[in-house]
């Protein structure tokens, strides 16, 4: 079972956050924190599992990580997932994600965090694995963004012509804010079948 | 201009949507906290809004903001609204928004049911998946319960999209509602076959899940499983798969034996890490459960580590971290195997990766021996030294400790040694681990006698030179080691050489800066010094010295008599009087030393941990009642003094029994040295080490003499070192003498062998360099057993421990009992038929007429054992209710039989022999295992009857439900078991004979009606095919067809198993079989091979051994059945010639053996017969006089089918071939004639199965 996905960048600001038992609001941020702590003090280049995550779970439970660019991606698993296959998985969820904003960067993750959600839904079910097959999510996830497209229609116009709108006056548009290296470079892994 | 205002009209309208939100809050570095309540206030404005666009847009942000850590429970209400949109970009915003913060104890989600089934039911198949999403996420019982059902339609839906959601939530509908398991799960394991990879991938990882926790009863669908590893390619299928055989393998060995051989294969084959270490994983867990029977494995064992070392060895931390990991587990039952690469773990404490370094060290802990110890505990200690990073270094100090002191200090030979390794530790800065160190010194110095005079010495100095330890604030975790150094001083001050030096440091000033339990240990101790003192110079008439000591103690103590500290305080003060008034009595020159000795008399031994615990409860006793009434003071204390002794360390608990006489000691003495030689851990040092005992003091043990002048000086001087090169020296010396007496021995040629274990290199060889009395814990006279921790109560899977064993049989005629049905919505008519279902309503009225009649039996029962003990009606009440639901299958088939005494044998001895009939069907044929080793086959069908899930023996008081039967029933099942376990052995060298053809793998049996009437007479899947005097082959062809892509066209492929056995005493090897091809059957041959090319059998076979080859044929038509001539070429190599010999045999291809198992629904099989498309054929077989259900499972097993239905005499069966050939039959009898009526869309095929029935039931 995986407990909770998180995905924070570099400073510890959430980006998602995903548990798959229930926790109160504090208890989340508390988590989140914890998470970051633990994982951001570790060097490059060592392993990418850590034990002895305190909040989630217990013993039986590891953390495991990727860190692409400014990200995080952090998965609290049981002992009954492959280790080797959670990562895996971050990789298969990463390249999703590269696939579906392309060249997906922080920014993305932070203006759409309800696409990457509906991404997620579909690799991952009430901490299950639900797919691993990159293509079929990928299928998956646009036939719903389709459905979507078709349903907002001729009503969805306006809405799209404001935000372009707000998006011409306004100052802060994602391009001026400087967040550094902010595309993820999705390195080639060798892959898991 | 005007664009602005348009801009703020259409804001207005749309108000900002996620991307404002956030970007606002990115502009609002500075006052985040009050934007976000703005928004929020914004938020709530537009929630009450009718338009359902800006509700959803609300709850878009109000998801983000979740994410955030504000709480958005309050509005729960319209994330409801927005779930029961009609448009799916809302309705997933929605229940998005509930996935996120519904939670059980959120109460609109009770107003979501019937929206959530709605959207289950939706045509629109993202609809559903989006809801299941949801519902995965805050799933309530109540959800759980009133959707099961749906959420069980859904998982036979055309869309693999929804069924693999469908299928994955099930497992959280089962946590949430328990009850629903049982009916779910024959769909469950038919999802294990479904054809779509995803949904199989799911349902395997549903029961990965549901067998992790209760493992035992999953046991029966190891078969299935079996096949979908070896047929599988999907790794993550694979991965999950072998880790569930891991979790399976410690409960039946016989399961451990037959995956080796495919684990191994895939550890070759795979070239993804992921699963290569999964795999060594289950290997591991294979060995470990093997370990005990089977001695040859080292070759597995040393494929796991050689392949462990190359993870180790890899550049990727990653798989150095797992394999560690992995290494640690074969640590525990082979450690010899990893000990060889010891230099490889040592490499790995130096790794930059903390968590590696920690993996590294987690290893040397089960490395260590007596031999190499101290090495490595030197390596260690280097460690300590350049460690930085108090985390760490701390950790290596315990693991030090750890290592040293592990099983009762067993591989401790020096201890003087280890207590100069505590001693430098001691140095150590800033470490929280002071009182660990401490209750070492205190454990080595109490418990091993011989060490106690070197231990005094050092404490001496330790405290001699405290002011090193205190002196720097920040080594405040150091100074509870003075703690040790103190008690160990002042109780065993007669090995102190300078009593008086000793108790003059204790007393400085400077003592008083300790925490406060320190310095009653040392104003305590410094009496005990002080009488040790009197006493030395006892006799001397006017003693000048003890004066001096009396003044001193009466000088300093006023010091400690006012410390802010009780118990300092007290104790000084009490102390001090004592020494006033001893003072008062030298200078009338009275003899006090006996007197002040007599204090302190006694002698202390440890007590276990678990003492306390084991004291028995004396009968009658019960701790919870009032023993007066409740205002007056419990006196229960008074009735187990002992809990004094347990609780607290040694010190405190220290009771002086001063008149303990001679006799009450030598009583003890006894039988303390009974108990040691009944406790396993208990080191006997050496035979002569039990003579200390009879020794009347301490003085009498040989100590080795220690060398003062080496030893510390100045605390904190390396100096544990120059004893590993003593003990070099010692143990080279000592193994010279030994060979010397060796060598006197054989010239003096005694017929007495003494040193039968004299093995060269052998850890008995190194010897203890002192006799080591290591005194054992104490424990309470008839201390109890139990140790048992219970599983945490709430634990959810505690409830999913649920037997699924009679529901095993795909779906058959009725396992479920009426009440445990899934709640269905009857207002609704229901769109798809389910299975189980549609068997519910049939039987229903038959069994209640039944249960009744059982009912009224059970009641006699019960008033016949009214007048028994009321706690055991109760349970037996308990019991009966249990036996009533678990028997309801039987009684509706059968009526007579229930009114017979004898419980009726339940599905399980079926299943459970079922399992046993796959898992003996190993590579080690069960023929054969009589053959070569009775004893071993005995064992096996010991361990059989053992392991099978249902009928585990004398398990005592077992409290999960499905297990409380009556012991009564339960012997009687077993012993059917074993009687038909007999039957079997016997019958399988006949049934090699006699079903030529009989196939039909361990599912069809499943399949099949039979369950419970009466144990189903054995059926085996496999026939002799050649035998001579060197080699018998078997071959296996049940389960092993299968087709490819169901192309009807192309030719289909059917694998053949062969057993190959050694029968003679010579080496078989050049194995090579070869078929001569039909037109219409071909041996597959490699590429490149000739047509008439023999296959190489990729193993050797030595005496008595045998193994599985599989071989691949091509077929192109199946309507036939086919025969096929073939020849196996060997060579017999004995020790001094080899010759080549020839076997020929005859491959039978019937045409049952073409039929797959394949479950039908009674509505797809009507539907199937009215199409129109099938012709039909009968046959009727006379003499029949078996039970129909025995009918009904031979042709199951034998031929494939599957019983779609039966009623009464009745039963339509369903097969395929594989090549897609429909296979139905009617199966009716009367009396002794069975009538078959047949349809087949293709007539020769038919007429062929239809023979082969006859043939198969002309036999019997």
């Amino acid at each position: 079972m995986i407990k909770a996905i998180l995905i924070f960048n570099n400073h510890g600001k959430p980006r998602l956050s995903k548990f798959y038992e229930h926790y109160t609001e504090d208890t989340e941020q508390q988590i989140i924190r914890e998470t970051f702590h633990l994982v951001s003090k570790r060097d490059e280049n060592i392993c990418n599992f850590l034990e002895g995550g305190l909040l989630i779970g217990g013993s039986d439970n590891k953390l495991i990580y990727r860190h692409y660019a400014t990200l995080y991606f952090v998965f609290c698993v049981d002992s009954s997932e492959s280790e080797l296959g959670i990562l895996d998985l971050i990789q298969v969820f990463v390249e999703t994600l590269d696939k579906c904003f392309e060249n997906v960067c922080e920014l993305d993750l932070i203006f759409h965090v309800d696409k990457v959600h509906n991404i997620l839904a579909e690799m991952v079910m009430g901490g299950m694995v639900l797919e691993t097959n990159m293509s079929e999510i990928i299928t998956q996830v646009e036939a719903q963004g389709k459905m979507e497209k078709s349903e907002a229609g001729i009503a969805g116009a306006p809405a799209r012509a404001v935000s372009a709108v707000k998006n011409m006056n306004l100052p802060e548009m994602p391009k001026n804010i400087n967040i550094g290296d902010i595309s993820i470079k999705v390195p080639n892994l060798p892959s898991f079948k | 201009m005007a664009l602005k205002i348009v801009k703020g009209s259409i804001d207005r309208m749309f108000d900002k949507n996620l991307q404002d939100l956030v970007r606002g809050i990115r502009n609002h570095k500075d006052d985040e906290a009050k934007y976000i309540s703005t928004c929020i206030d914004e938020i709530k404005q537009e929630l009450k809004q009718d338009n359902i666009a800006v509700k959803a847009n609300a709850v878009c942000k109000l998801t983000y903001l979740q994410m955030l850590g504000y709480d958005v429970s309050w509005a729960a209400f319209n994330i409801v609204e927005v779930m029961s949109s009609s448009k799916f970009t809302y309705k997933r915003i929605g229940y998005l928004a509930a996935s996120q913060c519904f939670h059980e104890g959120t109460d609109v989600i009770m107003l979501t049911t019937n929206q959530i089934r709605k959207d289950l039911s939706s045509p629109n198949q993202y609809d559903t998946g989006v809801a299941l999403t949801g519902l995965s996420c805050f799933v309530t019982p109540d959800l759980a319960r009133d959707l099961a059902n749906d959420i069980m339609t859904l998982m036979s839906h055309t869309k693999p999209y929804i069924r693999k959601k469908a299928v994955l939530i099930m497992y959280k509908v089962f946590l949430k509602y328990p009850e629903s398991l049982r009916p779910a799960f024959p769909r469950l394991k038919e999802k294990l076959e479904d054809p779509d990879p995803g949904v199989q991938s799911a349902a395997v990882n549903v029961i990965c899940e549901l067998a992790r926790r209760n493992p035992k009863n999953y046991l029966s669908l190891a078969p299935l499983f079996f096949k979908l590893m070896t047929s599988s390619t999907n790794n993550w299928v694979l991965i999950k798969i072998i880790k569930l055989f891991g979790a399976l393998t410690p409960l039946e060995p016989r399961l451990g034996k037959k995956l080796i051989e495919p684990l191994t294969n895939l550890i070759h084959s795979t070239s993804a890490m992921s699963l290569l270490y999964e795999c060594v994983n289950t290997v591991i867990a294979v060995l470990i459960s093997l370990s005990s029977g089977m001695p040859n494995h080292s070759a597995s064992i040393q494929l796991c580590v050689q392949k462990l070392r190359i993870l180790i060895e890899d550049s990727d931390q990653n798989l150095k971290y797992l394999g560690l990991l992995a290494m640690s587990k074969i640590l525990k039952t082979h450690p010899k195997s990893v000990q060889s690469h010891k230099d490889l773990i040592l490499q790995c404490l130096d790794d930059k990766d903390e968590s590696i370094r920690l993996r590294a060290l987690d290893l040397l802990y089960g490395m260590v021996s007596k031999k190499n110890l101290m090495e490595i505990v030197k390596k260690l200690m280097l460690h300590v030294d350049k460690a930085e990073g108090t985390t760490y270094r701390d950790e290596l100090l315990t693991k030090i400790i750890d290592i040293c002191s592990q099983s009762n200090f067993q591989y401790i030979t020096n201890f003087e040694w280890y207590i100069s390794i505590l001693v430098e530790l001691t140095r150590l800065e800033g470490t929280r681990h002071g009182h660990l160190i401490a209750s070492q010194m205190l454990d080595v110095a109490i418990r091993v006698k011989a060490i106690r005079g070197f231990a005094v010495a050092q404490m001496a100095t330790l405290l001699d030179n405290a002011h090193l330890l205190t002196g720097n604030t920040q080594r405040n975790g150091i100074c509870e080691v003075l703690y040790a150094a103190a008690w160990i001083c002042g109780e065993f001050s007669e090995h102190l050489e300078d009593p008086m030096q000793t108790l003059e440091a204790m007393l400085r000033p400077k003592v008083a800066t300790l925490p406060g339990h320190i310095q009653a240990v040392y104003v305590q101790n410094a009496a005990k010094l002080f009488a040790t003192v009197l006493r030395k110079h006892d006799g001397e008439t006017e003693s000048q010295a003890a004066q001096e000591t009396s003044q001193l103690l009466i000088d300093r103590l006023p010091l400690f008599v006012q410390s802010a500290n009780l118990e300092v305080q007290e104790r000084a003060s009490c102390i001090l009087q004592l020494v006033k008034y001893i003072q008062k009595l030298q200078q009338k020159n009275v003899e006090v030393a006996e007197e002040v000795t007599a204090l302190f008399a006694g002698e202390l031994n440890p007590v276990a941990p678990k003492a306390q615990k084991k004291v028995p409860i004396p009968e009658g006793l019960d701790l919870d009642a009032w023993i007066n009434e409740p205002p007056s003071e419990s006196e229960s204390e008074d009735e187990k003094p002992k809990a004094v002794f347990a609780k607290e360390e040694p010190k405190h608990s220290r009771s002086r029994h001063t008149e303990v006489d001679e006799k009450e000691l030598a009583r003890r003495r006894e039988v303390r040295k009974q108990e040691q030689a009944n406790n396993p851990f208990y080191i006997k040092a050496s035979p002569s080490s039990q003579k200390v005992y009879d020794a009347p003091g301490v003085e009498h043990i040989p100590v080795v003499q220690i060398d003062l002048s080496v030893p510390l000086k100045v605390p904190g001087m390396p100096m544990s070192d120059q004893y590993l090169k003593l003990e070099v020296e010692r143990r080279q010396k000592e193994k010279a003498e030994r060979k010397k007496k060796e060598k006197k021995k054989k010239r003096e040629k005694r017929g007495k062998e003494r040193k039968a274990d004299s093995g060269p290199e052998s850890e008995e060889d190194i010897t203890p360099a002192h006799q080591v009395d290591i005194v054992t814990e104490e424990m309470p006279e008839n201390a109890l057993p139990s140790d048992d921790d219970d599983k945490d109560p709430n634990d959810p899977h505690k409830a999913l421990d649920i037997d699924l064993d009679n529901l095993l049989s795909g779906f058959s005629s009725r396992p479920l009992a009426d009440s445990e049905k899934l709640p269905v919505r009857t207002h609704r008519p229901e769109a798809l038929k389910s299975p189980a279902e549609d068997r519910d309503s049939e039987s229903v009225p038959q069994e209640t007429k039944k249960k009744s009649g059982k009912e009224k039996k059970k009641d006699k029962e019960k008033d016949r054992k009214r007048s028994k003990e009321e706690k055991k009606k109760k349970k037996k009440h308990k019991e009966v209710e249990e036996e009533l639901l678990e028997s309801q299958p039987e009684e509706a088939v059968q009526s007579e039989e229930t009114k017979e005494a004898a419980a009726p044998p339940t599905s399980t001895s079926a299943e459970a022999s079922d399992l046993d009939f796959w898992l003996s069907s190993a590579p080690v044929p069960p023929a054969a295992q009589e053959v070569t080793a009775p004893s071993s086959a005995a064992a096996a069908v010991d361990t059989s009857s053992a392991a099978a899930p249902e009928s585990e023996p004398d398990e005592p008081k077992d409290t999960e439900p499905e297990d409380t039967k009556s012991s009564k029933h339960k012997k009687k099942k077993q012993k059917k078991e074993k009687e038909e376990k007999e039957k079997k052995k016997k019958k399988r060298h006949h049934h090699h004979h006699q079903h030529h053809s009989d196939a039909g793998g361990e599912d069809s049996v499943q399949n099949g009606t039979v369950e419970e009437e009466e144990p189903l007479p054995p059926m085996s899947n496999y026939s002799l095919l050649a035998e001579n005097s060197y080699i018998k082959m078997m071959k296996e062809d049940a389960d092993q067809v299968y087709d490819i892509q169901g192309n009807h066209q192309d030719e289909s492929k059917v694998v053949v198993s062969v057993i190959f056995e050694n029968k003679s005493d010579s080496f078989l090897k050049s194995m090579e079989f070869n078929v001569l091809d039909s037109l219409n059957s071909k041996l597959q041959r490699p590429e490149g091979a000739g047509a008439h090319d023999s296959l190489t059998v990729p193993f050797q076979l030595p005496p008595g051994v045998s193994n599985e080859a599989r071989f691949v044929f091509s077929v192109q038509s199946i309507i036939m059945p086919q025969k096929l001539k073939g020849t196996l070429t060997f060579i017999v190599k004995s020790d001094e010639s080899s010759t080549h010999e020839k076997l020929d045999f005859k491959l039978h291809f019937t045409c049952t053996s073409y039929l797959i198992t394949t479950p039908c629904y009674s509505d797809a099989y009507a539907k199937l017969l009215e199409s129109g498309d099938l012709k039909g054929s009968s046959l009727r077989l006379e003499g029949i006089n078996m039970p129909f259900h025995h009918l009904l499972a031979r042709i199951c097993f034998h031929h494939h089918f599957s019983v779609v239905e039966r009623i009464d005499s009745c039963a339509s069966m369903y097969s395929r071939s594989i090549q897609g050939h429909h296979v139905c039959l009617l199966v009716k009898t009367s009396d002794q004639t069975v009538s078959i009526d047949a349809k087949c869309d293709e007539p020769s095929l038919l007429g062929n199965v239809l023979d082969e029935i006859k043939q198969t039931f002309s036999k019997c």
